[in-house]
């Protein structure tokens, strides 16, 4: 994961380290409000599953009575009812809508059964004899497909907390291995290379010193030994008797020259 | 996530099954027919003859409706087309096991429970 290659492409600048501390501390933020979110939902997972665990034996047993209220039918009709209850149906007397639920920022379905009174497609069914077995059918049947809506509402919750949990886990996961390292690793980056490049202007400030040092030195001695050479060349030039620049400069400096 | 238009007309119930299952069901009043030239049930009795592809057929068609907000299949039924219901992973509609009269219920062979049981590591 670390190592040199592992860092975002920028310039080593005060700025974009500057940047990257920002980055860095936002990621962390982000980081720990994602692990926080997870937490949340993850506990309401749980506890989903769990009822959903409960709600699926229960089921279990409200289809059996179910089952054994419809045999009831069979029995008190004399025969089977299925196709005449199959070929009367027209709309829909038993209906489901949906509301929403916030956990955590998450939308979560949950289903409503209710019933429109209007309609009544087997007014007919069980008419010759069985009517009550009928209706006490009818009313054990509609206990259990409330039970089942409720478990389908909780059934759907699992699967889209589940699909959401993987989300933010993975997102949880990319910023803690992936974007946290990376940018410690940039800024680390920038650091050393600010550094290299002090101690880079710290040594050419040295060197630059040293060379002005060495030059001052050279024009120095170089002046020095012009002055010695004219100094020789004043004494000529005072033994050939033109003396006039040979004192001008004898008397401004560099007197010790002079003998 | 689920966009609210995705569950807000979801008003039916559907459901595959035998027959016993399906008549109680119908009882309690869930079945819906629409009337016009594609005519739709939202219902399908499930024998022992019928084939596995009509199931299949029924599943897709039902579970491709945008009404309906809930899919009820018999396990044993469900047993048949199971790979297809382990594939299937969408919320909606949610496809719900239910026990029937001749097969008890078996929460080990039930695709949502096998996923939770998963998820836990047990």
């Amino acid at each position: 994961m670390s190592g040199a290659g592992n860092r975002e492409a920028v310039f080593p600048t005060r700025q974009s380290l500057g940047i990257m501390k920002a980055k860095l501390k936002g990621a962390e933020t982000g980081h720990s409000l994602l692990k926080r979110k997870s937490e949340a939902l993850t506990k309401r997972f749980r506890e989903i599953t769990r009822r959903i665990d409960e709600a699926k034996r229960k089921m279990g047993r409200v289809m059996q009575i179910a089952a054994f209220s419809l045999a009831e039918v069979t029995y008190a009709t004399g025969g089977q009812i299925g196709y005449q209850v199959q070929e009367s149906v027209k709309a829909a007397r038993f209906r489901i809508r949906s509301k929403q639920e916030n956990v955590s920022g998450v939308q979560l379905p949950a289903f409503e059964s209710y019933i429109t009174e209007e309609n009544n497609d087997f007014g007919l069914t069980g008419l010759g004899r069985g009517g009550q077995q009928v209706q006490k059918c009818r009313d054990v049947y509609g206990k259990a497909v409330e039970t089942l809506v409720e478990l389908a509402s909780l059934q759907t919750a699992f699967v889209i907390l589940d699909d959401v949990i993987k989300i933010v886990n993975r997102r949880v996961a990319a910023i803690e291995h992936v974007i946290i390292p990376r940018t410690e690793n940039t800024i680390k980056y920038i650091n050393s290379e600010l550094d290299e490049l002090d101690r880079e202007e710290f040594y050419r400030l040295k060197k630059v010193k040293n060379n002005k040092k060495k030059a001052l030195d050279e024009a120095d001695a170089e002046r020095a030994k012009l002055k010695e050479q004219e100094g020789e060349e004043g004494e000529q030039l005072t033994i050939t008797g033109s003396d006039e620049p040979a004192d001008i400069l004898a008397d401004e400096e560099e007197k010790d020259v002079i003998f | 996530m689920a966009a609210p238009s995705s569950y807000k007309d979801r008003n039916f119930l559907a459901v595959i099954g035998d027959e016993d299952t399906v008549t109680g069901l119908l009882l309690a009043g869930i079945g819906h027919v629409t009337t016009g030239a594609n005519a739709t049930r939202n219902f399908l009795v499930v024998d022992p003859k019928t084939e596995i592809e009509k199931v299949e057929k029924a599943f897709d068609e039902m579970t491709a409706r945008k009404d309906i907000g809930i899919l009820l299949i018999n396990q044993h039924v469900a047993e048949r087309i199971r790979y297809k219901i382990d594939m299937y992973t969408a919320a909606f509609p949610a496809v719900l096991e239910i026990p029937s009269k001749d097969h008890p219920y078996d929460p080990e062979k039930d695709s949502v429970l096998k996923r939770v049981k998963k998820l836990f590591g047990e």
